[in-house]
């Protein structure tokens, strides 16, 4: 059975889809109602982290043996993850204009991290396509996938815990422990994260398989 | 009379501090008359028609792979 991650994934948005919007919340002032976006806003970057440390296994395999094969896997993951980015940022967009009352701010250390990272990927595929020599494109994107690996955990996970954020669990080291969830919440939040780093998963071999089908037709 | 006034004013009080438990505004209406259950079905709808569109995508694929095979 190769497809039960498939169906977990299924089922596991589904419960979310569902329970999200029906279980109880904690009232908390300006957040009100909007705190139940933690179970599909976050998720989603959950993925995209997800996908983009795939593309980045990938990248490294590629390095040592079988690069033609890995390199397109990689690219791939990177083009999933990248996928999950631009919903992520117009929740998040959308989500802020309501709660901290702007559709963008510079003061956010981790929206700008976002936003140089989706700017560091868009480098990645520009960069893919501009050698024209396939094992010399496999070669100096994976050497430039990991550097973009690095870079956009500096912007996302690093820079944002150094100073002040509006992100909650930013600034200090905290975790989980600072975001405004209690045990119910986590009940939903969690299986969200799983169900949705499985469905990327999915969409990232559907790709692979039709990757595979462009190469044995070209050939 | 001082001890009466006193007890309403304590009653009074309480009033207020009913009135702040209450805390900040949700949208309790929308689950109370279940019309949330109806947005809920809606979203879960159209996500299981992605679903069914990506396994029918998958099943087109696995024809073309044993077709090229």
């Amino acid at each position: 059975m190769k497809n039960w991650y498939k169906i977990l994934s299924v089922l596991l948005i589904l419960y979310t889809l569902i329970f999200g919007l029906s279980s109880a919340v904690p009232r908390l002032d300006i957040l009100n109602e909007t705190i139940r976006n933690v179970y599909y806003h976050v998720p989603i970057w959950f993925a995209m982290l997800f996908m983009m440390t795939v593309s980045l296994i990938y990248s490294i395999k590629s390095l040592s043996a079988n690069f033609l094969a890995n390199d397109s896997k990689a690219y791939n993951a990177a083009v999933i993850g990248f996928f999950f980015s631009i919903p992520g940022i117009l929740t998040g967009s959308l989500w802020a204009k309501y709660t901290w009352g702007t559709w963008w701010t510079f003061q956010d250390p981790k929206l700008n991290g976002v936003a140089i990272s989706i700017l560091i990927y868009m480098a990645y595929f520009i960069l893919r396509s501009s050698v024209e020599d396939e094992q010399k494109r496999a070669r100096i994107s994976a050497v430039y996938n990991v550097f973009a690996f690095v870079m956009m955990n500096v912007f996302i996970m690093i820079l944002p815990r150094l100073t002040d954020s509006l992100h909650p669990g930013n600034g200090g080291n905290p975790a989980f422990a600072k975001y405004d969830m209690n045990s119910d919440m986590r009940m939903v939040f969690y299986p969200a994260v799983i169900g949705w780093i499985l469905f990327s998963f999915w969409l990232f071999e559907i790709k692979n398989r039709i990757s595979v089908l462009k190469n044995k037709l070209n050939d | 009379m001082i001890k009466k006034i006193t007890i309403l004013l304590f009653l009074f009080l309480s009033l207020f501090a009913g009135a702040q438990t209450a805390g900040p505004e949700m949208a309790d209406a929308l689950r109370e008359n279940g019309k949330i259950n109806v947005v809920i079905s809606v979203i879960a709808i159209i996500f299981i028609c992605i679903v069914v569109f990506l396994v029918v995508i998958e099943r087109k694929i696995k024809k073309l792979e044993n077709k090229i095979k």
